[in-house]
């Protein structure tokens, strides 16, 4: 019998090797996609840098900001960054209890972060700065809450891997998907740490 | 011979029969369940061209209009929803999805591929073009068609001056279609960098998988932009925000800004693939290589990288100041050059070639000369005082239509004519093909020629009529009768199609003597497309197998084309291809369900669609499972025996590809060796 | 189904094998590298947070910007593993970032919102 697929069906070991790179697929994929997401984020940041001292009436931004409560928030989005890479770590020594316990702290973390966020939006809008305020409002909700988007469908593909891995679906051999998982969180994490120079912390 | 039926992969999630993966390819459900990207490209390719009958009415429509003076046809506010339609179709859903339909079918092949990297995600994004070109139409039974342009300036775009739900429609049907592309554009990128067979060097690619390896990297830096400045409007128009409504702080020329950081690498996006296409004929019915590959493959990189540096062109009359505009003016002033390069090389392939003017060479050299008077003109509009003259004018709609319709739409067409004979196993009637490209090409110049002239008269654009002594009358009475004339043209072409396929003789597999991967694939092309994936020694690797020079530099024949048209697979072949699967379409219709809710305000709907497109996405995303090998799901399809000619065989289809990962159908170009490239 | 000449537990050991042959090419840092990372982009965020309670300067922004670009570039380089990966990838994301950077700069510039 002539075999047209001459090997096995390949583990992700072999499919770094049979493709023109040396790279899996899904990783060039998410790398790709998160170089289209830089022109997106960028996008939003430069509006908000463009409206920053623009605003008509109403409290702006930088009137309301608690920045011990955000540097608390982006310390918290920080850490989950790293809880992300020692997960990715422990999957690839093969530990996959570590690799839950680790994934699902950077979940924890990113949902306290968000937390952190909604309380942070709830008391702006009690102060009377909305969406709709101003420019200024309007470019720092729209891009803290893309940013927000973000995370939370982050925060769900890692709780999603999680439930995968309870039920061994994620092996050593499978590794690469954590990492993949982790490129994408990791990213939102240096969304944020621009986010939080250019639109908190610059005067 | 032995047709195994496995049990087929279930999703993990769902219980037992319900919701059972697709094993067959036949009828509709084969169709809606495809993953094939040679059907999702002729998927493509058929859905584009009936836009481009929608679109061409909306043309003549127009034509109708400004035939005379003090039209009658179109009240004003129809008129702006015909032209802000014909024009949004012709962009997003012609030129861009027939451009799609040409990558899906070819880059693969092209490339020794079984097929793109992402099957599912490939058929998500044709869906999401179906549905949003649809959900786009579906306006005009609701409250009237987008009317704001197909540029959508604010704050005519806003809501107090659109005040009913015709822009909203173009905001989300655009965030559709635009994840659709960025998708598409994402799929591409991987699979011409990480797919190609054993040897196919990146400098050994066809220029038409480089000239889309571009298009598509700009597709998928562009798209993000216009995602930005759609949602910016969305909240203007939606939840009260005041991005560009000046009395608030903000600005209209923002959206004008990213918009056209978009639009002009759209552009690009817009006519790089028919160049690439125009470069592939041309050296086949010239029986000479490409003038220059290397230089004809920077020279795209560099319109590519160049076409990010100009946009500000598209505003030159708004007011940015001499420092912006002159920069911008010289930027476009280069940009000609990487173009003029490839003209130049275009017309170094002609010289002393043997000229065969089949129809898709005619189509071919119509581009060059076409495109060539289009870049002319846009030469012209680089010098920023003449562009204050022309910009708003007549002039410049004769620009952008010598371009993309002399341009993109003829090279499409060139792409019909010459792969036709792959696609669908024979080829399109060659007299035909000659009375639609003649009648086409004169009804077009009939047509557009004359804008130059009313531009330069001062007629401006997006007016839906004119008095009668402004000295418009002949010009436009001429263009409307050249209108038609297009349109008999095209309906020569449907003739031409619907007579081949009724009584058309099968094509012989290398119909057309040519070079390059793809046509040593039997025709029709088989869905495994190569049963053995080839091992790439040149540029143009199938010419190199059947010819080579003597002393003096003389073509010299030295194998037949037979000889390397790969086999059919038989029935003792086993082939490992990805199954079908209906999550793709069933996630794409939550898009739509989205923007609906959204535009009403009903939010339950909203919600609604946002689970039926998370909900797929996640069972797209673990089916097969991953588990090791497990009787349940690792199915594996045996090939029927050759099936008849046209028609795809529709037995037991395989597990997804790559067990690897959770879901993952990126599978592997089979049988190729493990070597260090 | 494909002809497997081995067991799947000797597979597995061949999996591993070629696996752990692969990463100890590519050379992952340990979990400690990682956490002491994770400590100086701390201590790289309490610097940032204790400059913008100093006096309003342009070098204050300067010197914000500058930091955040060093944590972009630690998260990136060092947690993202662009540092050790494939140029194919670097080229792919630097392209877009760069792309990004640069536009943008030029829109603010022409709202006359970046001075030079």
């Amino acid at each position: 019998m002539s075999e047209i697929a001459a090997h096995p069906p390949a583990h992700h070991a072999d499919a770094r090797h049979q493709t023109s790179t040396g790279i899996s697929n899904e990783k060039l994929a998410m790398w790709a996609f998160l170089g289209s997401e830089c022109l997106l984020f960028g996008a939003l940041i430069s509006t908000y840098i463009l409206y920053r001292h623009k605003a008509v009436s109403g409290p702006t931004p930088h009137s309301l900001y608690d920045i011990p409560f955000t540097s608390v928030s982006s310390f918290v989005l920080l850490m989950s960054s790293l809880s992300m890479a020692l997960a990715v770590a422990a999957i690839q020594r093969g530990d996959e209890r570590r690799l839950r316990v680790w994934l699902s702290t950077t979940a924890l973390l990113g949902s306290i972060f968000i937390g952190g966020q909604i309380y942070e939006f709830t008391s702006f809008i009690r102060r009377g700065m909305t969406i709709r305020t101003n420019v200024t409002s309007g470019a720092f909700f729209v891009l803290t809450g893309f940013h927000g988007v973000h995370v939370t469908l982050g925060i769900i593909m890692l709780l999603s891997l999680v439930n995968l891995s309870i039920r061994g679906r994620i092996p050593q051999a499978k590794a690469e998907v954590i990492e993949i998982a982790g490129l994408y969180w990791h990213f939102v994490d240096i969304v944020w740490i621009i986010i939080f120079t250019v639109v908190y912390l610059i005067p | 011979m032995a047709v195994v039926t496995e049990p087929a992969a279930r999703s993990p999630l769902l219980p037992q029969r319900f919701m059972k993966r697709p094993q067959s390819t036949a009828g509709v459900t084969g169709w809606l369940t495809t993953i094939d990207h040679k059907r999702i490209g002729i998927l493509y390719g058929v859905t584009a061209f009936i836009f481009f009958l929608v679109g061409g009415s909306e043309a003549l429509l127009i034509r109708l209009q400004l035939a005379t003076p003090n039209g009658k046809i179109l009240t004003a506010q129809v008129y702006n929803q015909v032209f802000t339609m014909h024009g949004t179709t012709m962009v997003f859903l012609v030129i861009m999805p027939m451009s799609a339909a040409f990558f899906n079918y070819l880059v693969p092949l092209q490339i020794g591929a079984r097929d793109v990297a992402f099957p599912r995600l490939n058929a998500f994004s044709y869906w999401m073009f179906l549905l949003g070109g649809l959900f786009l139409y579906s306006s005009v039974l609701l409250g009237g068609m987008p009317n704001g342009g197909w540029f959508g300036y604010a704050p005519n775009t806003s809501i107090t001056y659109s005040p009913g739900h015709n822009i909203d429609f173009w905001v989300f049907g655009l965030l559709i279609l635009g994840i659709g592309s960025t998708a598409s554009a994402a799929n591409l990128v991987v699979t011409t960098i990480n797919m190609r067979a054993p040897g196919m060097r990146l400098l050994r690619m066809p220029i038409f998988t480089w000239m889309s390896l571009v298009a598509n990297f700009l597709l998928l830096f562009a798209m993000p932009v216009i995602t930005i400045a759609l949602f910016l409007l969305m909240f203007d128009r939606q939840w009260g925000t005041h991005f560009f409504d000046p009395l608030a702080g903000g600005d209209p020329v923002l959206w004008q800004q990213l918009f056209w950081i978009f639009g002009h690498p759209e552009v690009y996006i817009l006519v790089l693939p028919a160049m690439g296409i125009v470069s592939e004929i041309m050296p086949v019915f010239a029986r000479k290589p490409l003038f220059g590959y290397p230089v004809m493959v920077f020279s795209g990189i560099a319109i590519g990288f160049m076409g990010w540096g100009v946009w500000v062109h598209h505003m030159f009359a708004v007011g940015l100041g001499p420092v912006a505009t002159s920069a911008f003016s010289v930027s476009t002033m280069l940009i000609a050059v990487p173009t003029g390069v490839k003209i130049f090389n275009w017309l170094g392939t002609l010289w002393g070639g043997s000229l065969r003017f089949r129809t898709p060479m005619l189509f071919a050299i119509g581009f060059i000369v076409m495109f060539t008077i289009g870049g002319l003109s846009g030469v012209t509009h680089a010098l920023v005082p003449a562009d204050r003259q022309q910009t708003d004018t007549y002039y410049i709609v004769a620009h952008f239509h010598y371009v993309l319709f002399g341009g993109s739409i003829l090279g499409l067409f060139g792409g019909i004519y010459y792969w036709y004979p792959k696609v669908f196993g024979r080829k399109l009637d060659e007299t035909l093909g000659k009375w639609h490209f003649w009648v086409t090409l004169i009804g077009f110049n009939v047509t557009f020629g004359p804008f130059h002239i009313l531009g330069l008269q001062g007629m401006p654009r997006r007016i839906y009529t004119y008095a009668s002594n402004m000295g418009w009358n002949l010009w436009n009475m001429v263009s409307t009768i050249g209108s038609f004339t297009i349109a008999l043209g095209t309906l020569i072409f449907m003739y031409n199609v619907w007579k081949t396929h009724r009584e058309g003789v099968p094509a012989v597999d290398d119909p057309w003597d040519a070079r390059t991967l793809e046509w040593i694939t039997p025709n029709p092309t088989p869905d495994y497309n190569y049963i053995e994936v080839p091992v790439v020694h040149h540029q143009d690797d199938f010419w190199h197998m059947k010819y080579s020079e003597d002393e003096s530099g003389r073509l010299v024949k030295v194998a037949d084309s037979a000889q390397f048209i790969q086999r059919r697979a038989g029935p003792d072949d086993h082939v490992h291809m990805p199954s079908p699967s209906f999550w793709p379409l069933f996630a794409a219709f939550g898009a739509p369900i989205i923007a609906y809710g959204q535009i009403y305000h009903f939010y339950f709907i909203s919600a609604f669609g946002a689970l039926v497109l998370l909900g797929g996405l996640f069972a797209w995303g673990l089916e097969p499972s991953t588990a090791p090998p497990d009787p349940d799901d690792e199915p594996h399809r045996e090939l029927a025996p050759a099936p008849a000619a046209g028609e795809l065989a529709g037995v037991g289809a395989s597990g997804g590809g790559d067990p690897a990962l959770p879901g993952g159908d990126s599978y592997l170009p089979a049988g190729t060796e493990d070597l260090d490239d | 189904m494909s002809d497997h000449t081995t067991t799947e537990a000797e597979e597995t050991e061949e999996e591993l094998a070629v696996e752990a042959a692969l990463e100890s090419r590519h050379g992952h840092p340990s979990d400690s590298v990682y956490v002491l990372i994770a400590v100086g982009l701390a201590a790289l965020t309490a610097i940032e947070v204790g400059l913008y309670y100093l006096k309003a300067s342009t070098a204050t922004a300067m010197t914000l910007l500058a930091l955040m670009a060093l944590k972009f570039a630690i998260v990136v380089g060092f947690f993202m593993h662009l540092r050790f990966d494939s140029p194919v990838l670097r080229r792919v994301f630097v392209g877009g970032l760069t792309l990004a950077v640069t536009i943008y700069i030029i829109i603010l510039l022409m709202f006359g919102i970046l001075h030079f």
